[in-house]
């Protein structure tokens, strides 16, 4: 098969982004002065579905129940305190300008416009930076331990891709610590019965009637049982994909089921070739390994990331003297240097272990060095500092980053497409929500750090809140289907026959052996840097080890109670065909941009080259009935506050 | 560089659902490098299971960096395993030599029934919780983060509790199967924090009440904070009872004046 433009078709669905009139700093609040109420006697009259409990999820849980509507929350997790949100570490963003250091709403806003390399839609992006400052008060006054200093007031430390400090921080465990904060909160609604929960239940399907979003269908994971749930509204704060890659520093049971199924029930997905590898993780050991750690972002504040200039460098670190290091980071940008964005970092690791300049066993790392900080600050500081993080690297790696510099090595984290959602975070499907990582809205084709904690908790505190009572309103008093509605009874048969077929194959590889070769082509061809070549073959690799899957799959024992490798099976089919639309994506963008770097599309010197005039929109994705036939649909983003600019970290 | 370990035989426990009869199955890994990390051993062993036609050895993990609490092993009869202050899944396997015979259980307490092999159900910790392991602060309204200041030993104090991950090691590690270090640890945290003297005497009552209701009584053997992965002091457990003897007596005062 040839692929062409022409496979797919355009615009098929009228996308309204419904942003609020006036100049940006202003909309939010015009939204709130404009939009719908719900009186809160009535507010317990409605059902609200939120899908997922980590910190978009827990939080938006949370403040409905509070609120007053009814709530049924749902995670695949034993507990809502396990979502993948606890593994975080460096820290969460809010321009409270604690500092005096010229911090402010705005500089917030345009940091991540910037950093998002000018693919995010402003409004939302503003929206974002306005509420972070009240996320910083929520948390804290919910008990969240975050650093202090001497004095008492909180502590900051700054950011790749910010030349201020706004990272608020609890030791090198602040996505941990906030999450049990919304956890805590959230336990306290299902104390007083505000919500329902029902944890090891995964959602396998949505249903949508007359248009709009009715209920879910889930799967309890304990007992094999497939049911119906029905709902005024349904919110999916079910986190990203990056675990498409296989190795990823992802949680293991992170996947885009709940999102994919949205999708193919009619809701846009947008930007997936937007996926972000994070420069600094530990390498890659050895063959067999199921799952890459991430060492935090903030170790480069006081670390510094070289190589040796000699590709065949034998020497220990310490043993190689300063003038035959490259700093490469300091030399290639030396206003942010070992602070450059994420994508910038990533991309300058590979191209030097590319050259050859690699450190460690397998050559595919490169050295993070404190011996300057730890002489610049002592020993003690540094392990105030980073202590537990130096710690866990110890435990992995076996080497002490007190003596030796850690080997650091780019590794897929995060993702930034996701389903497209309007100014209300409402996907194209009346009555269903995207919250957090799940949704595209707001880092465009990169993600700054300390920046998705803030906006899983900005959905979910100060957004949904007030848009779901929006979307409600109108509904008040009107009928609504019920789970005995014959689109729930086909959702549910549907669901058991997919369950039932994957056991029913009896082939000969396990789903973790394709969830790992389908990794290893999405790594290759659709990673860190992507070529039309690459992706067209990606794009023929993928459907035939996808129909291998599909012949050749064995998943052992039975669908009437507790069976892993089953539920595998269900994320890794579904990881297929997402993996099918991020190459396409990919190769429909013919520009490079923040995480999407296409090798054609690059200026001399190695940096991304957009395309303003053809490529500034939001590619949303329609399902076509197949996963290799998509249909596009083009959201152009408008940009009024801040000028297109060439990002330039020099 | 790495080393390869040979000939590891593993007793794994089995059982099919938790009212079923268990039994340990025993399995042996030819050859392992010590880089994998012992869930990496068991990936593989499963791997090797389902393609022979076998059911996977189910157990509980996530994060995989000793953050999430999720996974949960009993190795030769130690919570987490025999390196201290370490979850299961951050243990390597240069902790083991050729030829060990490894025993792998779940966590075995009367509050946490076995659902399938070697997962456990742990959902008393979070009635627990809901029963007041929080600061009652509800979205919007939250004063500026910086009004109160909190002294950097007291915010570093609290932390020092706040970082346990709810894994439950310490109450499988109990010969009583008692919650003592979690329940105390959690109670540690908000009462140290000026945000959480307003319900600090409640919030003590009704999760210590509720502990009770679900796990054995603490009778000081301290096997709980040896094999915690967070290493939590046992210190939480005599905070949380001078606390709740206050609590009793307070409450009892205000009774008495009604
Ligand atoms: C190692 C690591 C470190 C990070 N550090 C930082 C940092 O320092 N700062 C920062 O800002 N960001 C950081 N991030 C990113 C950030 O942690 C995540 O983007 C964010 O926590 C996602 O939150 P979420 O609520 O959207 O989703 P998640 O926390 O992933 O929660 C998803 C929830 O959905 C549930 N779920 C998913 N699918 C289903 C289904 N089908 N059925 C039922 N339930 C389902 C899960 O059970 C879970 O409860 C880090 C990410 C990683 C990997
Ligand atoms: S106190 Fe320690 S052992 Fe107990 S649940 Fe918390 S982290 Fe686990
Ligand atoms: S798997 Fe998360 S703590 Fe072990």
């Amino acid at each position: 098969m040839t692929l062409t433009d022409e496979l797919f078709a355009k615009n098929t669905v009228k996308l309204d982004s419904k942003i609020p009139d006036g100049p940006v700093a202003d909309k939010w609040d015009n939204y709130k002065e404009n939009m719908k109420l719900v009186n809160p006697n009535n507010k317990r009259k409605f059902k609200v579905i939120v899908v997922g409990t980590g910190l978009a999820g827990a939080s938006a849980a949370a403040t409905l129940a509070e609120l007053g509507y009814q709530v049924d929350a749902f995670t695949f997790h034993d507990s809502a305190r396990r979502a993948h949100s606890i593994a975080a570490q460096g820290g969460i963003n809010g321009a409270k300008n604690y500092k005096g250091d010229g911090d402010s709403v705005h500089r917030l806003f345009y940091d991540t416009v910037k950093g998002g390399d000018f693919r995010a839609r402003e409004a939302n992006v503003h929206r974002l930076a306005q509420v972070s400052v009240d996320i910083i008060d929520q948390m804290v006054a919910q008990g969240v331990p975050f650093a202090r200093e001497y004095g008492g007031l909180l502590d900051n430390r700054s950011f790749g891709g910010a030349q201020v400090s706004r990272t608020f921080y609890a030791r090198g465990q602040t996505g941990q610590q906030l999450l049990l904060g919304a956890y805590q909160q959230f336990s306290r609604q299902v104390g007083l019965g505000g919500i329902s929960l029902y944890n090891r239940s995964e959602l396998i399907d949505i249903v949508v009637i007359d248009g709009r979003a009715s209920g879910i269908v889930v799967r309890d994971l304990v007992t094999g049982e497939i049911t119906s749930h029905a709902a005024h509204a349904v919110v999916l704060a079910t986190g990203g994909y990056g675990n498409a890659f296989f190795l990823s520093t992802n949680a293991m049971a992170c996947n885009v089921t709940a999102a994919w199924r949205a999708h193919r029930k009619g809701a846009l997905f947008a930007n997936p070739c937007y996926t972000q590898i994070h420069p600094t993780c530990i390498p890659q050991s050895d063959d067999s390994q199921s799952k890459l750690t991430l060492m935090s972002e903030s170790l480069r504040n006081d670390g510094r990331v070289w190589v040796p200039v000699n590709p065949n460098e034998t020497r220990p670190a310490h043993e190689v003297p300063e003038e035959e290091r490259d700093y490469y980071l300091e030399r290639l940008y030396p206003s942010f240097g070992n602070l450059a964005p994420r994508d910038i970092s990533s991309r300058a690791a590979k191209r030097a272990v590319d050259k050859g300049q690699g450190v460690g066993p397998k050559k595919n790392g490169v050295y993070l060095d404190f011996s300057e900080a730890i002489e610049r600050l002592g020993h003690d500081v540094v392990q105030e500092r980073y202590g537990n993080l130096f710690e866990m690297y110890e435990r992995i790696a076996g080497e002490n980053p007190y003596e030796t510099p850690m080997r650091i090595y780019p590794a897929s984290h995060y993702t930034m497409g996701g389903l497209w959602v309007d100014y209300e975070l409402q996907t194209n499907i009346p009555g269903l929500y995207a919250a957090g990582e799940a949704n595209f809205s707001d880092h465009g084709a990169n993600r700054l750090g300390a920046s998705a904690l803030m906006q899983g908790l900005a959905d979910g505190y100060f957004v949904l809140p007030y848009t779901i009572g929006n979307g409600l309103a109108p509904l008040l008093n009107k009928p609504m289907p019920g789970i005995d509605h014959p689109e729930f009874k086909a959702a549910e048969d549907a669901a058991r026959n997919r369950y039932n077929a994957y056991l029913a194959i009896n082939g000969t590889k396990s789903p973790d052996y394709f969830h790992r070769e389908l990794g290893k082509i999405i790594w290759d061809y659709c990673g860190m840097e992507r070529t039309e070549e690459g992706l067209k073959k990606a794009l023929e690799l993928l459907p035939a080890l996808y129909q291998e899957f599909k012949t050749d799959l064995r998943v052992t024992g039975s669908g009437d109670d507790m069976n892993q490798t089953l539920e595998k099976a269900g994320r890794v089919d579904d990881f297929f065909q997402l993996g099918m639309l991020m190459c396409r994506d990919a190769l429909d963008r013919k520009e490079s941009c923040g995480g999407h770097f296409r090798a054609e599309y690059q200026t001399d010197e190695g940096e991304a080259l957009r395309d303003d005039v053809n490529y500034c929109h939001v590619a949303a994705w329609q399902w076509g009935g197949d996963p290799m036939t998509p249909n596009l649909n083009v959201e152009p983003l408008e940009f009024e506050a801040v000028h297109l600019a060439t990002r330039s970290y020099k | 560089m790495s080393n390869h370990l040979k000939n590891i035989t593993l007793r794994i426990w089995r059982q099919a659902g938790p009212a079923a009869k268990g039994n340990f199955e025993t399995h042996v890994v030819d050859e392992i490098t010590d880089e994998a990390s012992f869930l990496e051993m068991l990936d593989i062993l499963n791997d090797k299971l389902v393609t022979e036609g076998k059911e996977a050895v189910v157990f509980d993990h996530d994060c995989r960096e000793g953050i999430c609490g999720t996974c949960s092993l009993m190795i030769d009869g130690q919570a987490h395993g025999p390196q201290r202050g370490t979850a299961t899944c951050q243990l390597h396997m240069r902790q083991f030599k050729s030829n060990d015979t490894i025993t792998i259980e779940p966590w075995r307490a009367s509050a946490f029934p076995i659902i399938k092999d070697l997962m456990v159900d742990r959902s008393a910790f979070d009635r627990i919780i809901e029963s007041g392991g929080y600061i009652t602060a509800d979205t919007g309204g939250a004063p500026d983060a910086n009004l109160i200041p909190i002294p950097k030993v007291i915010a570093d104090a609290a932390m020092d509790s706040a970082e346990c991950i709810g894994c439950g090691a310490c109450v499988a590690a109990c010969p009583n199967g008692a919650a003592n270090l979690f329940t105390g640890a959690k109670i540690a945290h908000l009462s140290r924090l000026p945000q959480g003297q307003a319900e600090r005497y409640s919030r003590v009552e009704s999760m210590v009440e509720t502990m009770d209701d679900h796990f054995g009584s603490c009778t000081s053997h301290g096997e709980c904070e040896a094999a915690c992965p967070k290493e939590i002091s046992i210190d939480v457990i005599a905070l949380m009872n001078k606390d709740f003897r206050k609590a009793k007596f307070a409450n009892r005062k205000d009774l008495a004046r009604k």
